[in-house]
């Protein structure tokens, strides 16, 4: 069976936000880039598809500014078959919102017809976290979200979702969208050699605009602000004075 | 304008402060209506009527409504929709997993876990992990969101508002429920806990981890981890807080061994009192802690314990 699997350039976890002067967006500028966390572990699991026999091809899609080529690598790096690259822009800080990127990627299902799609939960950027069930909207596939465990059985996939309080598990007829939450598995690191080897494997470019799509955004972002800020508070001296201030000062034990 | 509010609804019954907290949040909207959706629903509904605010109930109720799956939900909500101008529930995991797909069947764009609703068409939302808020206008006909219920204060009880029964179309029939597993521990989950204890590197092995937990047992807490005491193979990747774990607000968090890095502190800066107990004075989790104490973790940990046992 065949798997695509949509991956997003966002800023690195680790790298200290800023925000622009004018209070229009993030400052991306100059920031490291990644592949969006949970996308990386929606990759190793369709890697793990593979190497068990399940899954025989893996698409990895991107949908961003020519950069985002970068994640693709990474992404073949780890073990998918192929990539396609559709560019939207040269803007760094537009970002296309989920319901735009999943009308792309209904599109790439119809030409690819894939059995299944893994996406990530969640993007650490925009936190929307909409893609995947927004594309199981638009096709009328099944989905499976915040996926921990994923078996592919016959003609379905049966998954276990990190829900609030527990787990729940649940199968979905394929073709179906899952999307990865953190526990699933942890990802892989591109070896060198598959990192040279990731070089050679086809990336097709396509441009949004190939689509014919109404993607105008229906969100428009007005400010970008701090949240309200922390300020240091109190050191104390030992663990009687802190117990004291938790019990009488702040009330919460 | 009008809402219809998604009730939060867990095994048949009403979880009324998710419920509630949404309902206060849209107050301003317009008259409420609130949709509660499941297999034996009654008692939730009217609990769900109770709630000061809300001016109508419809309960579904259906064997294929009774574990949230999305493809029969979004089905409900969209054959339910009539006039309804926005269509809201608590940002729980259900709701997260409903409200993306319904928006796409409606061909809007969802808002994610609304902090403030300051117009009918404008909302103030958290993004990269809380270290930022964005104001977004939207120009949809019906705005689909769900709102951070950390960020409000449960509507009270008011009069009973009348209830009505609503159709439920047949299942879509793409997936089905085979079990639940509520974790089977005493401790509260992480992210409804009052208080969280949490470790980090400082913490040292698998074994120490023992200490934080024997704390958190003493105060009825959640057990955490930091990124890095998960890759060190110190705790299990779901006890990870931070902006790829899971994002907590408690009334307390206490961070044990924790530096402080941006990945963590993405992930409770918004609890509402933090306390740091770390050997090194220049740890980043110092500037945002209420009460900082420098000391040997190893020493402290045990006596707080002992204090709180």
């Amino acid at each position: 069976m065949k798997v695509l699997v949509p991956v997003k350039r966002v800023a690195d976890y680790n790298v200290k936000i800023r925000l622009k002067a004018d209070g229009s967006s993030v400052d991306l500028a100059n920031v490291k880039m990644s592949m969006n966390p949970f996308d990386e572990i929606a990759v190793e699991e369709a890697v793990r598809l593979k190497e068990k026999g399940t899954v025989s091809e893996i698409v990895a899609v991107s949908i961003g500014v020519p950069q985002a080529q970068e994640t693709l690598r990474t992404a073949l790096a780890m073990g998918a078959d192929r990539a396609i690259l559709v560019t939207a822009g040269t803007d760094v800080h537009q970002d296309m919102e989920p319901l735009g990127v999943a009308k792309i990627l209904a599109a790439l299902v119809e030409s690819e017809r894939p059995d299944l799609v893994i996406a990530g939960k969640q993007a650490i950027d925009n936190d929307m976290n909409a893609t995947g069930q927004m594309l199981a909207g638009l096709l009328g596939w099944g989905q499976a979200t915040f996926a921990s465990n994923l078996e592919i059985g016959d003609g379905q996939a049966v998954v276990t979702r990190e829900v609030d309080g527990g787990l729940q598990t649940v199968s979905v007829k394929l073709p179906a969208v899952v999307t990865a939450d953190l526990r699933l598995n942890e990802p892989r690191y591109a070896s060198l050699p598959n990192i040279m080897k990731a070089k050679k494997k086809p990336l097709e470019e396509k441009s949004v605009s190939d689509f014919g799509l109404d993607l105008s955004p229906r969100l428009s972002v007005s400010k970008v602000a701090e949240p309200a800020g922390r300020q240091a508070g109190i050191k104390v001296a030992s663990v009687e004075e802190l117990i004291e201030k938790l019990k009488t000062e702040a009330g919460v034990i | 304008m009008s809402v219809l509010l998604i009730a939060e609804v867990t095994e048949g019954a009403l979880a009324r402060d998710a419920t509630a907290k949404a309902v206060s949040a849209v107050l301003d909207l317009g008259a409420v209506t609130v949709l509660v959706a499941g297999a034996g629903v009654d008692a939730a509904a009217a609990d769900a009527a109770k709630i000061a605010g809300v001016t109508k109930v419809l309960v579904a109720d259906d064997p294929s409504l009774a574990h949230g799956l999305a493809e029969p939900m979004a089905a409900l909500i969209r054959d339910v929709a009539g006039d309804y101008t926005h269509f809201v529930a608590p940002g729980t995991a259900d709701a997260k997993n409903v409200l993306p797909r319904l928006a796409a069947m409606l061909d809007v764009m969802v808002i994610s876990d609304v902090m403030a609703v300051l117009a009918a068409d404008t909302f103030a939302r958290p993004v990269y992990a809380g270290n930022a808020v964005q104001t977004v206008t939207s120009s949809d006909a019906v705005k689909v969101l769900t709102v951070r219920t950390a960020s409000f204060q449960p509507a009270a009880d008011g009069d009973a508002a009348p209830i009505e029964t609503v159709s439920v179309g047949a299942d879509p029939g793409l997936s089905a429920w085979i079990e639940d597993r509520v974790t089977e521990s005493d401790r509260p989950t992480l992210t409804s806990a009052k208080i969280v204890v949490s470790g980090g590197r400082g913490v040292g092995s698998e074994e120490n981890f023992a200490l934080i937990a024997a704390l958190a047992d003493a105060l009825g807490a959640a057990v955490g981890a930091s990124r890095a005491a998960v890759d060190s193979g110190f705790a299990p990747n779901d006890w990870q807080v931070g902006q790829t774990g899971k994002v907590v607000a408690p009334e307390l968090y206490i961070a044990i061994g924790i530096s402080g890095a941006i990945q963590h502190l993405a992930g409770m800066k918004d609890s509402k009192v933090i306390v740091a107990i770390n050997k090194d004075e220049e740890a980043p989790i110092f500037d945002v802690a209420d009460y900082g104490l420098v000391a040997d973790l190893f020493d402290a940990v045990p006596r707080f314990t002992d204090a709180a046992s």
